[in-house]
């Protein structure tokens, strides 16, 4: 018999921690191996996590919607082989992605998780203690300590997790129900001190998922990171509406999945971003890095929130290449088969809110890119061409930049190369 | 009974076990008509006889290896130095011999090594060594070093009846200080087995001997003073260590001093501290720390004596240190 252990993964690099959403086995029960053992959901990721082997679950140490640092053993499997040495690592990276590969991690027990960011120093009490509670480190850091120097010792923590237990603010699930309207679940909780402020049944008290936590850091530093700046132009989608319209039927039978407007926009902004590479950039102090490649995010409403998968190396890519990689995006999103890579990376991205019936928008860039594409509904509208009035399907297109680096004038440039992109009747779209 | 002293105690255990059992037999420097230098045998000759009680050559050597031969030859023997500072002259017969016969021949060494150990006493750099850590070192060896009456009968009966070399530290400094009860004739301690002395949530004691008793005067001091409890373990036996006990000590409180009166590079407590580092590593809540005697020899003037060991002050002082932490 060998003990393993099954370790929170780390999907990604910037990820510092994960929430347990279901264990799929209890206690005692069997798994084989790279059966999923659990669902967890990281930053902007939902993914299954196989079992390294086969054997049963012994020990589960995080319950669900625990959350807890990466690296952190979460449970432990016991194996009817012996296991000399190294215990498995949990998680190993989802898929053989084309994406750069996250960086090694040494195998081996990894219980401790890595020191505070901030260079605070704790105790391995202290983070024996954190991990037992599911506190992250972002939680422990705003704890004042008793200790030498302001540490934090053994019995600031259990004062802490004390109040924590006891504290009213303490949301317990109490139902899940989906709340309307958005697509996005959300779990009913009880928090007596807002209760009493809101009482039922004329307010509800929603948790916000983990996404969305995510989400609202997200753009509130994006918006203190960069002064946006918007620019909105017309297109005149025509040519394209009626290219799809001519080939739809043919591309699905093809390729099997419909054709949509997502990959004429995403080939269009490729096209503009090798004219204007700086749009491809990303900002570190005074310098600017300017990126070779072209990593395109597409935003995505998905159950849990908004998710922004990337297609990697997308100047790569034909048209019928793209087509195919939106729909591979789409589909994994939806299905909730997303692998770290598919969200990390990107250096532009395109929000198509027009879905919705969303004319016209003022995207927040995703950090650290600088622009962001909105696309908006396409209408027809009676339009003046060469001073008569024509019926033409219109989109208006709004590039939100970071105005740190790129001025109106880079800004209008760059929107009218893709406006141009779009418009051009000339302009082949092999399928 | 009534209360026993410390040495009187171990005086009972030997005279116990010689009349259980007729294959033990006592040797060593002056242990005879004279009663050994701290009288532990008195008596003994007179009741025993010359061979039972035998008064040995002033060579350690001699007497260890004769003891060791002794034991090989089915003999149960308890062997006096009349200082641990003396067991160097015999320390070959200790690590080479006893320690090695039964690895190597399969034949088990059944002899007590008895060492009245230690400083507080004024007996100056020759009379006051802790030697423990020496042996600590050499498997194939026991070590046990009993901190009250209790202990000391008990675990030198032990020691008579394990099979093996047991080296059994007395400690001179608590020889005629202590009293304390004794339970009856059968009753052992068993080796490799420590004890929690005083409990305590905030901070551990990992200590021996006579620095026990400081450390139970200091946990009270800080108690009253200050507040904070500190559990006291006394480990007892030193080869081998309680790990249970010392690892489940340090996740009662996160924070643990170790103390002994040995000096402390190359001591007993670095051991200790290591297997901490390896086996509870995660239940610290502060660096594991250690008071002992200076690296030097043990001074004869009574001021520099006990400027040289610890004390209840100086344990006191490291623990507020690491409440502190």
């Amino acid at each position: 018999m060998a003990r393993i252990e099954i370790i929170m993964p780390q999907m990604g690099e910037s990820i510092t921690e994960g929430t347990i959403v279901r264990w799929l086995k209890k206690v005692g029960d069997h798994v084989n191996k790279d059966e999923v053992l659990l669902e967890i959901s990281t930053d902007k990721v939902d993914s299954e996590i196989p079992s390294p082997a086969a054997g049963t679950l012994v020990e589960i140490v995080t319950p669900e919607n625990g959350t807890v640092p990466v690296r952190t053993v979460i449970a432990w499997l016991e194996t009817a082989g012996a296991v000399a040495g190294a215990p498995l690592p949990a998680a190993e990276p989802l898929s053989p992605s084309a994406g750069p590969a996250p960086a090694p991690v040494p195998q081996g027990r990894r219980e401790t998780p890595p020191p505070a960011a901030a260079g605070r120093f704790y105790s391995p009490l202290v983070l024996s203690i954190a991990r037992t509670e599911g506190i992250p480190l972002t939680e422990l850091e705003p704890i004042p300590g008793t200790g030498e120097g302001g540490r934090l010792t053994k019995k600031d923590l259990l004062a802490h997790v004390a109040s924590r237990k006891s504290a009213p603010a303490a949301p317990s699930v109490a139902a899940a129900v989906s709340a309307a309207p958005g697509p996005v679940a959300l779990q009913s909780v009880d928090v007596p001190a807002l209760r009493a402020k809101y009482p039922a049944p004329a307010y509800e008290i929603l948790q916000m998922s983990n996404v969305m936590q995510k989400m609202a850091q997200h753009m509130v530093q994006s918006v203190q990171t960069s002064p946006h700046v918007a620019a909105v132009h017309e297109a005149d989608m025509t040519a394209v509406v009626k290219h799809r319209d001519e080939n739809a039927a043919e591309f699905e039978k093809k390729e099997g999945f419909r054709l949509t407007f997502t990959p004429y926009i995403a080939e269009a902004v490729i096209s503009a971003i090798k004219k204007y590479p700086l749009v491809n950039s990303s900002v570190e102090g005074d310098k600017i890095i300017r990126k070779n490649f072209i990593n395109l995010g597409l935003a995505v409403a998905s159950e849990s929130g908004l998710i922004v998968p990337v297609i990697r190396n997308a100047e790569e890519k034909n048209f019928t290449g793209l087509a195919r990689a939106v729909n591979d995006l789409a589909l994994r999103t939806r299905a909730k088969k997303l692998v770290p890579e598919d969200i990390q990376g990107g250096t532009f991205t395109i929000t198509n809110y027009g879905v919705f019936g969303t004319l016209l928008g003022m995207p927040i860039i995703n950090q650290p890119q600088v622009a962001i594409l909105g696309t908006g509904a396409i209408r027809k509208r009676p339009v003046v061409i060469d001073d008569a009035i024509a019926i033409r399907s219109i989109a208006y297109l709004t590039l939100a930049f970071d105005h740190r680096i790129i001025d109106g004038a880079l800004g209008g440039m760059f929107l009218e190369e893709i406006v141009q992109n779009l418009q051009r009747r000339d302009r082949e779209w092999k399928i | 009974m009534p209360p026993l002293t410390y040495i009187d105690a171990i005086s009972r255990g030997m005279w116990e076990e010689m009349e259980r059992d007729p294959s033990v037999f006592l040797i060593g420097e002056d242990i005879g008509a004279y009663g050994g230098a701290f009288k532990a045998t008195k008596g003994f000759f007179e009741h025993f006889g010359p061979k039972r009680v035998i008064d040995s050559v002033l060579s350690e050597s001699a007497i260890i290896g004769a003891a060791t031969g002794a034991a090989v030859a089915g003999m149960r023997p308890i062997v006096e130095m009349q200082f641990a500072d003396f067991v160097t002259s015999g320390f070959n017969q200790v690590v080479t011999n006893a320690a090695k016969i039964h690895y190597r021949w399969r034949i088990p060494v059944p002899m007590v090594i008895r060492l009245p150990t230690g400083g507080y006493i004024h007996g100056g750099p020759y009379h006051s060594a802790s030697t423990e850590a020496w042996f600590a070192h050499v498997p194939g060896l026991k070590i046990v070093a009993p901190s009250n009456p209790a202990d000391a009968k008990g675990l030198l009966k032990s020691a008579v009846r394990d099979n093996n070399p047991v080296l059994f530290y007395e400690f001179k400094y608590l020889y005629r200080r202590i009293k304390g009860e004794v339970p009856g004739t059968d009753v052992t301690v068993p080796i490799g087995k420590g004890e929690v002395r005083r409990e305590g949530g905030d901070l551990t004691v990992l200590t021996y001997g006579s620095t026990v008793h400081f450390s139970l005067e200091a946990a009270e001091k800080l108690s009253k003073a200050d507040g904070i409890e500190t559990r006291v373990v006394d480990l007892r036996t030193l080869l081998p260590l309680d790990r249970d006990l010392i690892t489940e000590s340090v996740r009662a409180t996160g924070k643990v001093l170790i103390v002994h009166e040995d000096t402390l590079t190359g001591g007993v407590g670095g051991e200790i501290a290591a297997l901490i580092a390896e086996h509870a590593f995660q239940d610290l809540d502060a660096p594991v720390r250690r008071l002992g005697a200076l690296d030097a020899p043990v001074p004869f003037a009574p001021t520099l004596e006990a400027a040289h060991l610890p004390d209840t002050e100086k344990i006191v002082q490291a623990l507020r240190a690491l409440a502190l932490y």
